[in-house]
């Protein structure tokens, strides 16, 4: 099931960097005590980039809800299909959200509301993604 | 030439008021192409170039314009199926013609240059490069001639489309996830309206009740409204409104999203003629009047936009345009919101809270009569779901149903203003139009 590969940018290294060893962090703006993901160049609050700083959630999440691609237009997801996207929300702050293929469960079985915990996944050859599994 | 970017036009704040030129600027004509499934790449006749150049000279035609009067041109650059497309957007370069179709403009792009050029328009003074789709540049054009910009302008909507299926290829065919793509694709997220729409509409079932083929009577409607709109795909391909059943066991695509809930790509074009309205009462059909024009680009507070992100951007479009319109949602006589994915309509329905509908009411709305001919004659242009998607028959149904020339779609209710678009809850933008200026 090959994943597409991100490819890190600027602003997104230190991203990869840290999902390569195994750790989310996302970005906070500490005067406005905002949690915000993907990355952006300033804060969506205030607009500053001068208190973003690179936090390390808990990796605990709930699925919120999802659908099932069927015919996707990614050609090289296409021999996954039909598989799930789940849309997970970010206990710590649940306006923060992820999607999740949720590693494990089968195309329809999906338990909306959930939860489920950070896990890793290698795309490429020392390329990890984020995802989230359901806690048992 | 002058950049879209170089002319202050967007309404795209809270609170800016009435519109300094409400009722001051009307249209005057309208004009479409065949539209087409797609284009065999080898007709000339049925290239994007030849059926622009016949929606301009209809709309003009309507209007009683020549082309010496004409001295503004919109034209949206974009064949709109899509920069991630490979065979289906990628269609160049490639073998040409003999001029004017010895280049892609012509075949698959249109823009201004290309129409002056082709058509002989002498007298044109603002074509502005960069044009964003048709749900701004009804606005950009209604501010361009209430601010004197121009005083007659075309504007036009070539949508294309070719051999291939919609949007393979390209960066969708790409191993890679590069820029805003890095957050979505590697979890199988191409990109679009539907991803945007498709998860906000499965936490609206969960929180309002219902299920996800409740959409059926709204999209049979569309249909219906298709076949009574004599230039759209349905009705010059006779394709007769789905049952129930066909619905519920057609093909899925992002499931719960089916088939029927996207509309179909077409090749086709339209035009619409802008003017003063001072200049318009002068002309060969009866104008009708722009009200108000808003637009909106929210930004997305995480990955994938929620209910509660939907709800807030369409209420805030409803008050912004209520707002510059000095109408409310009970003056709004024809409500024609953007439908091509059906599962976004409903979000609009509620924001904008046409005859009543709350939060949470739509698909009880859509289970009574919505037909054309009822009290509730919603969508009555059929959409994009109903005509292909030429992301045009809302706005040509509005002034049809204002003009009382909407034929055997003429709504029984009252019909003095209208409300169109094409917007997806983040970004586009709204025109209100009425039969009289006040
Ligand atoms: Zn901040």
């Amino acid at each position: 099931m090959p994943k597409i590969i991100p490819v890190p940018d600027e602003l997104s290294q230190p991203f990869w960097d840290a999902v390569n060893e195994r750790r989310l962090v996302i970005q906070n703006c500490t005067a406005c005590d905002k949690l915000q993901y993907p990355p952006q160049a300033v804060c969506q609050i205030c607009g500053s980039s001068d208190w973003l700083e690179w936090q390390e959630p808990e990796g605990k999440g709930h699925i919120a809800a999802y659908i099932v691609i069927e015919d996707g237009r990614l050609n090289r997801r296409m021999p996954d299909q039909p598989y799930n996207l789940a849309l997970v929300t970010l206990d710590q702050d649940p306006t923060v959200n992820f999607y999740s293929n949720l590693p494990g469960v089968p195309a329809y079985e999906v338990p909306v509301g959930a939860a489920v915990e950070l896990t890793f996944e290698e795309v490429a050859p020392g390329q990890l993604i984020h995802e989230w599994r359901v806690v048992e | 030439m002058t950049s879209s970017n170089d002319f202050q036009w967007r309404r795209d704040q809270d609170g800016l008021g009435v519109w300094e030129h409400r009722g001051q600027v009307a249209i005057a004509g309208y004009g479409h192409s065949p539209v087409d499934r797609r284009w065999d790449e080898k007709n000339l006749d049925t290239s994007l170039g030849a059926y622009t150049i016949m929606a301009c000279e209809k709309a003009m035609e309507q209007a009683g314009v020549t082309i010496d009067q004409v001295d503004g041109i919109v034209c949206c650059d974009s064949h709109i199926a899509g920069g991630s497309g490979g065979t289906a957007s990628q269609w160049a370069p490639r073998p040409y013609f003999d001029p004017p179709y010895d280049s892609e403009y012509g075949l698959t792009l249109i823009n201004a240059q290309w129409l002056i050029d082709n058509m002989g328009f002498k007298n044109v003074k603002f074509a502005p490069t960069g044009v964003p789709t048709i749900g701004e540049m009804v606005g950009m054009a209604s501010q361009a001639v209430g601010d004197g910009v121009c005083s007659t302008c075309l504007v036009i909507y070539p949508t294309g489309n070719m051999e291939g299926r919609y949007r393979r290829g390209g960066e969708n065919a790409d191993d890679y996830a590069r820029g805003a793509r890095q957050w979505t694709v590697p979890w199988g997220n191409h990109g679009g309206n539907d991803f945007i729409n498709i998860f906000p509409h499965r936490q609206y079932l969960m929180k309002y009740g219902g299920e996800h083929e409740d959409l059926v009577h709204f999209v049979r409607n569309q249909h219906k409204n298709g076949m009574l709109t004599p230039w759209g795909y349905n009705a010059t391909h006779n394709i007769q409104p789905i049952s129930v059943e066909d619905y519920i066991g057609s093909r899925p695509i992002l499931n719960p999203l089916r088939i029927w809930d996207c509309d179909r790509p077409v090749n086709a074009s339209a035009a619409y003629l802008f003017t003063t309205s001072e200049r318009a009462r002068d002309m060969k059909s009866q104008p009708v009047y722009v009200l108000n024009h808003s637009q909106h680009n929210f930004r997305f507070r995480t990955t994938q936009p929620d209910l509660d992100e939907v709800e807030m951007w369409t209420d805030r479009q409803a008050a912004r345009m209520y707002e510059g319109a000095g109408l409310g949602p009970a003056d709004v006589d024809i409500f024609n919101p953007y439908d091509g994915y059906s599962i976004m309509t409903q979000f609009f329905l509620e924001g904008f809270q046409w005859h009543g509908v709350k939060r949470g009411e739509a698909l009880s709305f859509y289970a009574g009569d919505i037909s054309v001919k009822g009290p509730h004659p919603f969508s009555s242009s059929g959409g994009n779901l109903g005509n292909g998607r030429t992301r045009t028959a809302m706005y040509t149904d509005s002034i049809e149903q204002l003009r009382g020339t909407a034929g055997d779609r003429q709504v029984t209710v009252r019909a003095e203003t209208a409300l169109c678009a094409f917007t997806t809850p983040s970004s586009g933008g709204w025109l209100m139009l009425g039969k009289y200026p006040s």
